[in-house]
């Protein structure tokens, strides 16, 4: 396996580098994995904190700027960041007005932002926690840990992102976030794995004549493996399995998600499949958001996020935003 | 069990500890790349390369700052874990290190039996902080059989690395019900599990500087 790289062990670091050389807007502590506007803390304004594994880029470093997030911690590649980092964010971003820490549903961001809440009150830092837990590919049950958090906390991060801006304060924030979760489902398909730099190589077999239906943003497995299907093919089940858990009755806001080794010519491809199967399922779709933004380092595949929204949903995602990875009306 | 294994009347000091936690940061790191394949079966592969990472943090600390009792010296590589490796395994073994370190207080000699009750304490730590429950395919499937061996009338630090040996061998058929191999479901079965083995680790550490 061929990585544009030095060394595993400073794959992060380098990174952060990178993102200091390119983006003079943003602080970028590399010591200590910490990613925040230059600007921050913004009088007034509530402080937008997420995190977690790297290899997802551009999230959630690349969604750190004006309407998004203040900050984010990077952990080591698929893992979750620590404490120390959280609370190092947190500070740096609070006017006074609290932080809102947005969690991927996973164990270890939320055992660690657990922790972190709990010290960054110590510190006098009001602190409300939303978890995102949108992938309907695994079921929920009463023993599981739930639904892993994909896709949707792209919405969550926009979106409350666009209310915290305007100077909505820390319950509101916090109350857009939930319901934004709670109006997004997420599905993803993977048509090759994913190879961390860590392993050097493939951290699961696919076959060549195979792809993984309800894929995790890791690589971990999901709902089946298939004989490779068409594009076509794949809308169908992917739009079919969101649309029976969500249910839409308004308008979305859809997401065609790239895993990182997916071109955007397959992308559109795939776009227009999602469109034509949403459509023959009476589903509106009012935004569409296509590239590489939730990926899963160099794994083929896509998944798609839907979002239910109101106007008022509406405008919040259509309010400037101006960040590394996602950049509009700023 | 070795003729040298202490005694229930037997105390354990400082050295004994800092001795238990270098051979765990030498067996981690020597068993590293197990940890990551089993990691990569059921989870997503970083298990063998985060716990190397805290632990060569933890045998850092210890000798740059050398604590004065078992207690502390436990606190502070939980401490080391959760700052430093990330994941679901930083904050459980660092709150396993931590809670029985603090159960320790600042006593400078002490008995298995208190080591044993200490462990407890963490290890129902463990089971609060990750909300599992024995039979979830976790590492609690290796510490509980541990900590019991360790606390039992016949225990002995060989017999609590016996028992976690075992209890990590077990987890092979089981369902995950927490973690991210619980996203498997269904599949998860028949793959070990990679925090019962590291936890296994741990405690043959214990046994090895026992010995």
């Amino acid at each position: 396996m061929k990585m544009l790289i030095n060394v595993p062990e400073t794959v992060v670091a380098d990174a952060l580098r990178g993102m200091a050389a390119c983006h003079p807007e943003l602080i970028v502590d590399v010591e200590n994995r910490v990613i925040v506007r230059r600007d921050a803390p913004v009088e007034g304004k509530v402080g937008l904190v997420s995190g977690g594994g790297s290899g997802h880029e551009p999230l959630h470093g690349g969604f750190v700027g004006s309407g998004m997030l203040d900050a984010a911690c990077p952990g080591e590649v698929f893992t979750s960041p620590v404490p120390d980092q959280m609370v190092r964010a947190a500070a740096a971003v609070d006017s006074g007005k609290g932080v809102l820490f947005i969690i991927k549903n996973y164990t270890g961001d939320v055992l660690n932002f657990d922790m972190a809440a709990e010290l960054a009150e110590d510190e006098g830092i009001q602190v409300a926690k939303v978890l995102v837990n949108d992938d309907v590919a695994v079921t929920d049950s009463l023993y599981t840990a739930g639904r892993r958090g994909t896709g949707a906390t792209l919405f969550v991060e926009k979106i409350a992102g666009a209310a915290a801006a305007e100077g909505a304060p820390l319950e509101q924030v916090e109350s857009i976030a939930r319901r934004v979760n709670e109006l997004s489902r997420s599905f993803g398909v993977a048509l090759s794995p994913c190879s961390t730099p860590s392993k050097g190589g493939p951290t699961f077999e696919l076959p060549a004549g195979e792809l993984e239906l309800g894929v995790g943003i890791h690589g971990e497995p999901g709902r089946e493996r298939r004989a490779m299907m068409t594009s076509h093919e794949i809308a169908d089940y992917a739009v079919q399995v969101v649309v029976e858990d969500l249910r839409p009755e308004n308008p979305v806001l859809l997401l065609v998600n790239g895993m990182g080794a997916t071109p955007q010519l397959e992308l559109y491809g795939f776009a227009a499949e999602v469109h034509r199967a949403l459509g023959e399922r009476q589903v509106a779709v009012a935004r569409t958001l296509v590239g590489n933004y939730v990926t899963s380092l160099d794994m083929a595949g896509a998944s798609i996020t839907l979002c239910q929204v109101d106007e008022d949903l509406l405008r919040l995602w259509d309010a400037p935003v101006r960040t590394a990875g996602l950049r509009w009306g700023a | 069990m070795s003729s040298s294994e202490p005694a229930v009347d037997d105390t354990l000091d400082t050295p004994f500890f800092l001795r238990w936690l270098t051979t765990a940061a030498t067996s981690v790191s020597h068993e590293a790349a197990r940890l990551t394949d089993l990691d990569s079966a059921i989870g997503d592969a970083d298990h063998g390369t985060n716990m190397q990472r805290g632990f060569a943090a933890v045998a850092e600390a210890l000798e740059k700052e050398p604590p004065g009792s078992p207690g502390a010296t436990l606190i502070l590589a939980g401490r080391q874990l959760i700052s430093k490796v990330g994941g679901a395994s930083g904050p459980l073994y660092g709150t396993l290190l931590r809670r029985a370190g603090k159960a320790l207080g600042d006593a400078e000699q002490i008995t298995p039996q208190q080591l044993a009750d200490a462990l407890r304490a963490g290890v129902d730590a463990v089971a609060q902080l990750g909300g599992a429950a024995p039979g979830d395919k976790t590492m609690l499937d290796a510490l509980l059989p541990a900590v019991e061996a360790l606390g039992g009338a016949t225990g002995s630090f060989a017999a609590a690395g016996e028992a976690a040996e075992k209890g990590a061998l077990a987890t092979v058929p089981m369902l995950a019900r927490k973690g991210r191999a619980s996203y498997l479901g269904e599949r998860s079965v028949g793959h070990q599990d990679p925090g019962a083995t590291s936890s296994a680790l741990l405690i043959a550490a214990l046994a090895e500087a026992a010995r």
